[in-house]
């Protein structure tokens, strides 16, 4: 039983991470209908720069910083030279857009700061929690449990800015319609260069949460192939979705790969969060979460 | 002035109806197939046939596929990789296992796998639309995977999952040369693609085109939505499955499950958007830009070192490479959405006026 509720903790808090990279996909599309692909190497591209200036000799902090305002600077650099030609092309060309734009981050970041696989240390080791493994000998990791606060943090933190603040008021109101909310009189463009800079945070968060746990390299890109199964599951709209559907996927992936793996010949976790996300979707075809869509004629 | 349909009148309905209704099409048309048929295997070299053209027109030949699912059908799918690794693998399995199998079947019955299992995997289509069903055919793409992997069966139990491709024989003639190769690769495409030309005209094409622009109210009208999207499925995966048995056996001779990861379906998917999603023409288009594009890149790199007589690290050249790839996708989405076949329209409607302005 204890072991049990060992996998089922640890596929909790692997589905958090990622639920964290999920969550920069579900503010792009909420607020601008754009499938953003490059979000996996944007957080490739956030944790290589943090990294390798921490790597310099730079402060914690500083560095954070930069690469925060270096976000900043690359969504407001796709929003102007990528999405805004393209406004009102169909979903695929957008699609198709931003995985262009995958190769050239790739490209960007390699060129910059080299290939070579780096590990990250935030000051939080990566062991067991002491006392729980000694009184109820259940290894859950110290630093999973950081990661579930960070997103637990960063969540709330979005739900704010969403809810309470003028600017959320206006993303909704894009995110509701575009052309209702430019006749009120909301600046489409800013906003969307808000929602990518706020995407770009989120996935710098999700780049050193995941640069710790596997160390920052080219697979980081591949995260985003980790997030799409949680995506279809809680619904592309919903920030909850993501958290929701990545605590699903998690626990049930690695219960299935502890459980069912041996049966099958292992290497499972490939294809299982997908089918999954299937099985939910043949019930409630637009997610957990995600808006009902009325067909009209 | 050349290129005029002034003076050419139609009598009959099936010659208005006939697929180049312009004689200068017509000529244009035959005058490129003499040319691959006959011209490019007496003139080009074993390089340019093995590693350029054969796999441009396999890719091509994928292309078209998935332009049946995505461009005509509306059904976006991100496993045109799997079916092609299905059609591969079981073409394979059905050399080794059946006697006597001919080479032509064998590929028949490497796409009709492909096709049942882009039956079962476009189930979802059903009920789930757009980005959901695109995300939902990544499943299919990795567990297709994983199972050829996985399960020794498909590789006749090799230890690393490669096959290597039987000898072609076709009438007691081997394929062994490039050119033989390549004619036999032409020969499939040029037949199919006709096929499918055809197919896009029918009723079937039409009732396609009708769910891609608008399902419920094609279901309205009285098209059965699942018979049609599942045959949809079906026709794109029996395409992909007949590019992948030829990836095999004409292009690469020895496979493994991994030369049909996500990569390549994302190629064949940027394909079908540079060469232009819904036409025939585009397929090729697309197909022969991005066969050739990196070709061509590499060559300019090479030429920047020689002109500038330094040796730039490799790293450096791959990746400028990827950034330039990337950028000009990009910039073709910008300024041309539909595509390269859209292009040769608009040329198409200059050279009707050429050399007068109105």
């Amino acid at each position: 039983m204890t072991f049990f509720i060992e996998v089922v903790a640890g596929g909790l808090l692997a589905g958090v991470m990622y639920a964290l990279v999920a969550l920069g996909f579900v503010l792009i599309y909420k607020a601008s209908g754009v499938f953003n692909f490059a979000q996996g190497s944007m957080v490739f591209f956030a944790a290589l720069t943090f990294v390798s200036l921490t790597e310099r000799g730079w402060n914690l902090w500083l560095a954070l910083a930069v690469t925060f305002l270096a976000m900043i600077v690359l969504g407001i650099v796709i929003e102007r030279i990528v999405l805004r030609p393209l406004v009102n092309q169909p979903p695929i060309t957008l699609l198709m857009a931003t995985i262009g734009l995958t190769f050239v981050l790739e490209g960007v970041s390699q060129l910059m700061w080299g290939s070579q696989p780096h590990g990250l240390e935030l000051g939080i080791p990566d062991v067991p929690i002491e006392w729980l493994s000694q009184k109820w000998n259940i290894n859950i990791s110290q630093f999973d449990l950081f990661a579930a606060f960070v997103a637990g943090v960063l969540v709330a933190v979005l739900a704010v800015l969403f809810q309470k603040t003028r600017i959320g008021r206006a993303l909704r109101a894009v995110a509701d319609d575009h052309q209702a909310a430019l006749a009120v009189g909301i600046p489409l463009q800013h906003i969307w260069a808000i929602v990518w800079a706020t995407a770009g945070f989120v996935a710098l968060v999700a780049g050193l949460m995941w640069g710790v746990r596997n160390g920052v390299q080219y697979a980081l890109t591949f995260t985003a192939l980790k997030a799409l199964p949680v995506l279809i599951l809680g619904g592309f709209e919903s920030i909850l979705g993501a958290i929701v559907g990545g605590l699903i996927i998690g626990a049930s992936e690695k219960v299935a790969e502890v459980y069912l793996g041996p049966y099958v010949g292992g290497g499972i976790e490939s294809w299982f969060a997908y089918i999954v996300a299937l099985l939910f979707l043949l019930v409630r075809p637009e997610g957990l979460f995600g808006e009902k869509h009325i067909d009209r004629v | 002035m050349l290129y005029r349909e002034a003076g050419q009148f139609k009598s009959t309905y099936s010659q208005d109806q006939q697929i180049f209704p312009i004689l200068q099409d017509r000529i244009g048309v035959l005058a490129l197939l003499v040319v691959a048929f006959v011209v490019v295997p007496l003139v080009g070299d074993q390089y340019w046939l093995s590693a350029l053209i054969t796999p441009f027109l396999i890719l091509a030949l994928a292309t078209l596929g998935l332009n049946i699912l995505t461009g005509y059908a509306g059904q976006l799918s991100l496993g045109t990789a799997a079916f092609m690794g299905v059609g591969a693998f079981m073409t394979y399995n059905a050399m080794l296992r059946i006697p006597h199998m001919p080479i032509l079947g064998a590929f028949v019955i490497g796409g009709l796998c492909a096709a049942a299992v882009g039956i079962v995997f476009g189930l979802p289509s059903l009920r789930i639309k757009g980005l959901y069903l695109a995300v939902a055919t990544l499943a299919c793409q990795f567990f297709v995977l994983w199972a050829l992997n996985r399960v020794g069966w498909f590789s006749n139990h090799s230890s690393s999952g490669v096959i290597t491709a039987q000898r072609i024989e076709m009438l007691g003639y081997g394929v062994d040369t490039p050119a033989a190769k390549y004619l036999l690769t032409l020969a499939i495409v040029a037949v199919m693609a006709l096929a499918a030309k055809n197919l896009m005209r029918s009723e079937t094409g039409r009732a396609f085109m009708a769910i891609r622009d608008m399902d419920v109210a094609a279901s309205v009208v009285g098209i059965p939505m699942m018979k049609t999207k599942l045959l949809a499925f079906a026709i794109s995966s029996f395409y992909c499955g007949v590019a992948g048995a030829l990836y095999a056996y004409t292009y690469l001779g020895t496979v493994e499950p991994e030369a049909f990861t996500l990569d390549l379906s994302f190629r064949v998917l940027f394909m079908v958007i540079i060469g232009g999603a819904g036409s025939i023409l585009g397929s090729f288009l697309g197909a022969g830009f991005i066969t050739l594009f990196p070709i061509f890149l590499n060559l300019a790199s090479r030429w920047l070192e020689n002109a500038l007589g330094i040796e730039l690290p490799h790293a450096v050249v791959s990746n400028s490479e990827a950034i330039i790839f990337g950028g000009l996708i990009i910039f073709f989405l910008i300024v041309e959405p539909n595509g390269l076949a859209r292009l040769w329209q608009i040329t198409k409607e200059k050279l009707r006026l050429w050399p007068f302005p109105h």
